[in-house]
């Protein structure tokens, strides 16, 4: 019973920012691999131009498995290894958008795409604006995106708000099994080029879906944040692997007498603006978490939209938890050291809260 | 193998022994490769005191049948005699430079011409020489005269162009560089379409959106020209990749210079193209000069038709300057990436007569001499003299052909300068195939500003 109540407070939250899901009892786990992998499965099985591309997603089945089954079912036309060029394949996946195909480039990581970052921003970005609508770029870009664990300095970025700055792409940040789905799948059957950002600590992570989840035309909405628990003090802003970070740490603090309303932000552009000012006018105050570097960070444009269209709401001046400014260590105590972990979450919950 | 086994199998009194030997006597009736393999497999074998090598017990025999092996790129010679190729050492010819007609215009005598030029197309392409030539003299002109920012002139490489546009239908695609507008005026792109473009108004296709001369025209099936440097490579290589799914009867096409062969994408695209079997014809333009970088400190291979081979393509040297060689070059390499559906390699050897564009002064890097002698060679002129010889073209023609060419451009461009820019509203249209509700928001924003503090907004730009 208590579920049942926690389940519907929640989708009372919902229906404020996203469509109204199906809530039944049966529900199943999925794992974010299982989920990626199903939704790119479903489309190419829908839309014969759709095909995957990129270093070891045939034969190997993914470098993380994630287009695990894919060859065997959709042929080495469709599912094509790559030799190692990221600004090759990226460039041919563009050219292959360009003439009618639905390219979905992997990037082993997307540490890697920055070997391809003319390709995604000179040419995949603008050449809708720059041709007048003429040429259009209907392309997926996805791979795994910020630290993993004990991979350092070069492989542990977070690209988001480097893409999420650049007009013309559309840039998704999914958290679970649902959004993955659901995100994936619009992501495929958007005309505009899409960047993807998953994350490897999550690929074996499972959540719970609903029947409605996984139907197959199951897509949710580009450019709009969900509410994964409502609350009144403070709003909790996040994306990735940092939402479950949120929802635990509001957890905690709801044991303390704090009610935090967990926002997941699911997309960084278009950035659901509207949706983000409506929680921190409903909670007056705001903490951004975030695993990237805090200079020009996600969270600065979340701070942007609390003081310049929340300002009269604001109870207390925006707070931003970030990683460190600092490549990241390999060392593991200066790995965990070196990213946002709950307590820093709880510390800044508290700050604002003046307690 | 043989010998190594026995060996083993006596010394250590091995109860398999005869299993062994039979085994070794199986395995040493096969090929020389197997006994290679198996070669490396015995110089494992543990031998037990007397510290002599496995492989000194190698016979003979089977060290002369391993002459090669199957390595997992493919089969490859073994030698015994080191000798190093390319570079200082044994340095291989140049790849020689097919062509038709010479210097002066004469046709050699001859020459390959498996595409016969007819009449109608080789007067179709000099008369687009004649406008483009007239059409790169006029606006180089306007834009000094501040009529517009920029342009960029093809003198010297006209016949690569028109040449190769003539042999391609427009089922195939086109990626260019930006030196290539004769290549979207053989199929079109009219002087009025051009002067709109430079001029960024309400006409042009692409909105004002872009500098002068990326043009572009998905009805032409020519793609609008990006300034980075061969990014259009990769690109080409996708789209021939789409064709090869869709199965169309088409190749795609991808002009560039030999300066921006340089760049990692051209790599990429030559060596992806060829591993995807791709039907995309790669045209190079090597024109000497990128600015003010010679050739000869662009790269120290053979040019660049030399790079194809190493890609696992086929490829060919033409001369730029000669219109019908590169017409049947082109014809040539179309039919070998369509029918046979691989990458082909065409590099086609000029000389950028011009400035490298409005921005640059090249009589400051370049000698006066070098620039009269390819001026003497000009490809115009040579195709000229072939047409008249052929009895396809008169000097009367010409002159009526040029002085009409002039009346046009200049036409066009008073047009187009008169043609109002495009509205306000152009400017957040386009950035995603839908405007998403924050751009609107933006534009009412733009919009609002704009209606209180007209002066905001420049006088030529209509606020709709």
């Amino acid at each position: 019973m208590q579920r049942l109540g926690a389940l519907l407070r929640r989708s009372q939250g919902d229906a404020v920012l996203a469509p109204q899901l199906l809530r039944t009892y049966s529900t199943m786990q999925m794992t974010i691999r299982d989920a990626l992998n199903s939704a790119m499965d479903e489309e190419m099985a829908r839309d014969e131009t759709v095909f995957v591309m990129g270093e070891e997603v045939a034969e190997y089945q993914g470098a993380y498995k994630i287009t695990r089954g894919l060859l065997q079912k959709y042929g080495p036309k469709r599912v094509r290894d790559t030799p190692i060029t990221e600004a090759g394949f990226t460039g041919i996946g563009v050219g292959a958008a360009f003439q009618g195909l639905r390219p979905i480039v992997e990037f082993m990581t997307f540490n890697f795409s920055m070997q391809a970052m003319d390709q995604i921003i000179n040419s995949a970005a603008k050449h809708h604006y720059m041709s007048s609508g003429a040429i259009t770029c209907p392309i997926v870009f996805r791979g795994a995106n910020g630290a993993a664990a004990g991979v350092a300095a070069q492989h542990s970025q977070c690209f988001a708000a480097w893409y999420s700055s650049v007009p013309g792409l559309k840039v998704l940040a999914p958290y679970d099994a649902e959004d993955t789905r659901g995100l994936l799948k619009a992501s495929i059957r958007d005309p505009d080029p899409v960047v993807f950002l998953e994350n490897e600590i999550l690929y074996g992570e499972s959540f719970p879906v609903d029947q409605a989840v996984l139907d197959k035309d199951f897509v949710l909405p580009i450019g709009k944040a969900k509410v994964m628990r409502s609350g009144t003090d403070v709003t909790l802003i996040g994306f990735g692997k940092m939402v479950g970070y949120n929802l635990k740490a509001a957890e905690l603090l709801e044991q303390e007498g704090i009610s935090c309303e967990v926002v997941n932000l699911r997309s960084l552009k278009p950035l659901d603006r509207e949706g983000i000012a409506q929680s921190i006018r409903k909670t007056h105050r705001v903490v951004s978490v975030e695993e990237g570097w805090p200079q020009c960070g996600i969270g600065s444009e979340i701070v942007s939209i609390a003081v310049e269209e929340c300002f009269d709401d604001l109870d207390a001046p925006p707070e931003r938890v970030t990683g460190a400014e600092v490549p990241m260590p390999y060392a593991a105590n200066l790995e965990a050291a070196a990213l946002p972990t709950t307590d820093h979450i709880l510390a800044a919950v508290k700050r604002v809260m003046g307690k | 193998m043989l010998a190594a086994w026995r060996t083993v199998a006596q010394r250590r009194q091995c109860p398999r022994a005869p299993a062994l030997l039979a085994a070794a006597r199986h395995l040493a009736s096969q090929t020389a490769t197997a006994s290679a393999q198996s070669a490396s497999v015995a110089a494992e074998v543990p031998s037990s005191s007397s510290g002599s090598e496995p492989s000194a017990r190698l016979s003979s025999s089977s060290q002369q049948q391993e002459e090669r092996m199957d390595f997992p790129g493919g089969s490859v010679p073994f030698t015994a005699a080191m000798s190093f190729l390319g570079g200082t050492f044994s340095p291989r010819a140049p790849l020689p430079c097919y062509r038709t007609i010479d210097s002066a215009g004469l046709a050699i005598a001859d020459a390959d011409i498996p595409h016969e030029l007819d009449q109608e197309t080789a007067v179709k392409m000099y008369k687009t020489m004649v406008t483009l030539q007239t059409v790169d003299v006029i606006f180089y002109e306007a834009q000094r005269q501040g009529r517009f920012s920029f342009y960029m002139t093809s003198s010297g490489e006209e016949a690569t162009a028109i040449g190769s546009a003539a042999a391609l239908t427009n089922d195939d695609v086109i990626f260019s560089q930006y030196r290539e507008q004769g290549v979207i005026m053989y199929r079109g792109f009219s002087v009025q379409d051009m002067a709109h473009q430079c001029f960024g108004n309400i006409h042009e296709q692409g909105k004002g959106r872009q500098m002068p001369i990326h043009y572009g025209s998905k009805s032409l099936n020519f793609h609008t020209i990006s300034s980075t440097l061969a990014t259009q490579l990769p690109h080409a290589v996708g789209a021939a990749y789409a064709l090869k799914l869709q199965k169309r009867n088409a190749c795609a096409v991808a002009y560039f210079g030999e300066g921006a062969a340089s760049e990692g994408d051209f790599h990429a695209a030559l060596n992806f193209a060829a591993t995807l079997k791709a039907p995309v014809v790669f045209i190079c333009r090597n024109n000497g000069w990128a600015i003010s970088t010679p050739a000869t400190d662009q790269y120290r291979g053979d040019g660049i038709a030399g790079r194809g081979p190493g890609y696992g393509m086929a490829s060919l040297r033409v001369d730029g300057g000669d219109a019908r060689a590169v017409y049947n070059a082109t014809a040539a390499a179309r039919k070998i990436a369509v029918e046979q559906q691989v990458p082909v390699l065409v590099e086609a050897m000029s000389y950028r007569s011009g400035h490298h564009s409005t921005s640059d002064d090249s009589s400051r890097y370049r000698a006066a001499e070098e620039m009269r002698q390819w001026r003497a060679r000009d490809p115009v002129a040579r195709f000229q003299r072939w047409l008249v010889d052929q009895g396809w073209w008169s000097d009367a023609q010409d002159t009526s052909a040029r002085q009409e060419a002039r009346r046009d451009v200049i036409k066009a461009l008073e047009t187009a300068q008169k043609a109002p820019k495009p509205p306000l509203s152009a400017m957040f249209e386009d950035v995603y195939a839908r405007m998403p509700w924050h751009l609107e928001k933006q534009q009412a924003e733009v919009f609002a500003h704009v209606r209180t503090h007209p002066d905001a907004c420049p006088a030529d730009i209509p606020v709709k």
